[in-house]
């Protein structure tokens, strides 16, 4: 599978995706008016990845901001990695938020409790 | 026309304004929002976490104003944008004050008061699990909105939601909502 890499904008985070090393990373600002334009294509390459995933999946989320539009892309992506974790394969999430961003912990939480998958919260240096 | 916006809005500024806009609200408005309110915060040494938050609203609070206002009452000043918004942001003591403005049908006053008012009803852990069920139940609207707008803002800020509605002519209402965003919550 080809991987998806998308450089970030001020309003659109940037993506790497890499099917060989099953390690996907979502990082920066999400906050287009249109979230599901710029979701859409990592939800259907997901869809594809979960045909024939790796053993293990690592997810690494490294938001600094995302806005309610986005909120519910980002639920459709988890959807799909817990797909994959219900068919008996190992997916890890790590949520990173800056030191006394309790905010986005919070928000990391929310999908901790939503979501069938593992989420380490990992705090990092401003 | 018994409410005045152009007053309304006026009165409301003060030596601490720091962004006062009306007009058309459309993606490069945000963003240019955005970034000149960013840069003044970090020019005046706000702290991340405060900093953050008022992001996080001012995005929230844009978006709102960009997928739910309604077309202009007929006669009033501004014709030519499609979607009419107002924005104030003043500094305050313990942080900062986002005031918009915008025009609603009438007829769907009612539903957002009560919204508003469940929404200040609600502690912050009732909040929580508020958006959690709106964000695993509810599709994204036609207007691109997902129904968490002013949850997310509530939670954000911390306060409660200050809000005001005016009856403008038989069919559009003015809807103001005043929120303050504040270093200690």
């Amino acid at each position: 599978m080809e991987p998806i890499i998308i450089e970030g904008t001020p309003k659109t985070p940037t993506i790497n995706f890499d099917a060989k090393e099953g390690v996907f990373e979502i990082k920066g600002r999400s906050i287009p008016e249109n979230s599901v334009e710029f979701y859409k294509p990592l939800v259907d390459w997901l869809d594809s990845y979960k045909e024939t995933p790796l053993n293990k999946t690592v997810v690494n989320i490294k938001l600094e901001y995302f806005n309610t539009s986005s909120s519910k892309c980002i639920l459709d992506v988890f959807k799909k990695l817990e797909a994959i974790h219900k068919a008996k394969n190992d997916v890890e999430v790590n949520w990173y938020y800056e030191e006394d961003d309790e905010d986005m912990l919070e928000a990391g939480e929310d999908y901790e409790s939503i979501i069938r998958v593992p989420f380490k919260m990992i705090e990092i240096a401003e | 026309m018994g409410f005045n916006v152009e007053t309304y809005f006026s009165d409301l500024s003060n030596g601490n304004q720091i962004l006062y806009f009306k007009g058309n609200i459309d993606s490069d408005l945000i963003n240019r929002v955005l970034d000149s309110v960013e840069a003044r915060m970090i020019d005046g040494k706000e702290r991340p976490k405060l900093r953050k938050k008022v992001y996080n609203v001012l995005v929230e609070s844009l978006q709102n104003l960009y997928h739910h206002v309604e077309k202009v009452p007929e006669g009033f000043e501004d014709q030519k944008s499609e979607k009419y918004g107002m924005l104030a942001i003043n500094k305050v003591d313990n942080g900062y004050k986002i005031i918009t403005g915008n025009f609603i049908f009438s007829e769907d006053v009612e539903m957002l008061e009560e919204k508003i008012k469940r929404i200040n009803r609600s502690s912050h852990d009732e909040l929580t699990e508020l958006y959690k069920f709106i964000l695993n139940h509810q599709r994204i609207s036609s207007k691109g909105g997902g129904g968490l707008g002013l949850v997310d803002i509530a939670r954000k800020s911390g306060n409660k939601l200050e809000y005001l509605f005016k009856d403008y002519d038989e069919k559009s209402s003015f809807f103001s909502l005043k929120i303050l965003v504040s270093e200690i919550n």
